[in-house]
Formats: structure tokens, sequence, C-alpha cells
């Protein structure tokens, strides 16, 4: 991935305390996957922003070799990797997903 | 062989204790359920676990021969 690119990731990834990249828009999610993310966000009332990856291949791309992650969404949470459509489903399922948007909120 | 014994296959090779299920969503062998439970998940967080399923296929994600792939895995009780 080419250092322009990691750039425009990092500021990306750091823009918003939760922050996902997704196929589509949080109006228009493109993908079901995509969408399930936007609704589990949406209903524990969290604010967060998206990136329409369908609009940049680079950063496409870039994001799964950046995370090590092949498939879109990703949800990253100060910073930080957290999953995608998968594992957000199980962490909403167990409580665990608003204890860590709670506590990565607060500080 | 059928797509979707293709990629319990290639799961096994990474995880050979695995005991893999592979449901095609859509029928055409690109919407996969997929469920793995092995012992090298313990102790994993589920990002490692789900990039060890992952990084078995990676080749299958890459070409897009696998649009979509729900993913689930445990370890054996």
């Amino acid at each position: 991935m080419d250092p322009n690119t990691r750039t425009r990731i990092e500021s990306l990834v750091n823009s918003s305390p939760i922050m996902v990249f997704m196929k589509g828009t949080k109006l228009m999610p493109q993908c079901g996957f995509s969408n399930n993310v936007v609704q589990i966000l949406n209903s524990l009332g969290m604010r967060f922003e998206t990136f329409d990856v369908l609009s940049d291949m680079e950063i496409r791309q870039g994001i799964k070799d950046y995370s090590n992650w092949p498939t879109i969404p990703q949800v990253y949470v100060k910073g930080e990797f957290i999953g995608g459509s998968d594992i957000l489903i199980e962490m909403y399922n167990s409580g665990e997903l608003r204890e860590k948007l709670e506590i990565a909120l607060a500080s | 062989m059928v797509f979707s014994e293709e990629v319990g296959l290639a799961i096994k090779r990474v995880l050979p204790d695995a005991l893999v299920t592979v449901e095609d969503l859509s029928g055409g062998g690109d919407h996969l359920q997929v469920s793995v439970v092995s012992k090298a998940f313990a102790g994993l967080s589920l990002i490692r676990q789900h990039q060890l399923v992952y990084g078995a296929l990676k080749d299958e994600l890459a070409s897009e021969a696998i649009h979509a792939l729900a993913l689930n895995t445990s370890t054996p009780d």
C-alpha cells in the first residue's frame, strides 16, 4: 500500500471516535453486512461517521491491508479495529459492544 | 467437487482439528454461512479467530469467488 493511501486511511480511522468503512452510506447502505453495522450502531444510539469504500478503490483495498481483514464493513473505535458485521453482531448480542463503546466514548 | 466442500477443505488445511459446516445461502456458492469449531481458537479474540479462517480462504476472498461470508467461530465445549 502506498504511503499516501496509508496516511489517508490513518486520518480517516481517527477522524471520529466510531468510524465505519462500509459499502454505501448510513442512509443508503449498499450491502446487507454494512447495513447490519449501521442498524446496530443506530439501535445503540451511538454517533458514528462512515466512509463509502465504493467511492474510492484505493481506500477499499488499502483498508483491508491496513487491518489485515479481507472484508467490508470494518468498524474502528478510537482508531482501533474491532471487527466486521459478524463480530459486531456477536458483541451486540452479548452486551459487550455497548460496554466497549460507552467506555471508549467516555474516555 | 462442490465449492462449499473446497471451502471446508481449505479451512481444515489450516485448522486440521476443525469441525466445519458450510451453508450456501445463495445457491450460487458466493454467499456462504460458515461455522468453524476448533481448539485452536481457545484464548484467541474473536478478531484473531476470524483472521485465522480468513487466512485459510485468502484466495477465495481475493478472487471474490466468495462474495459474502457470514462467519461463526467457537471452541469445542
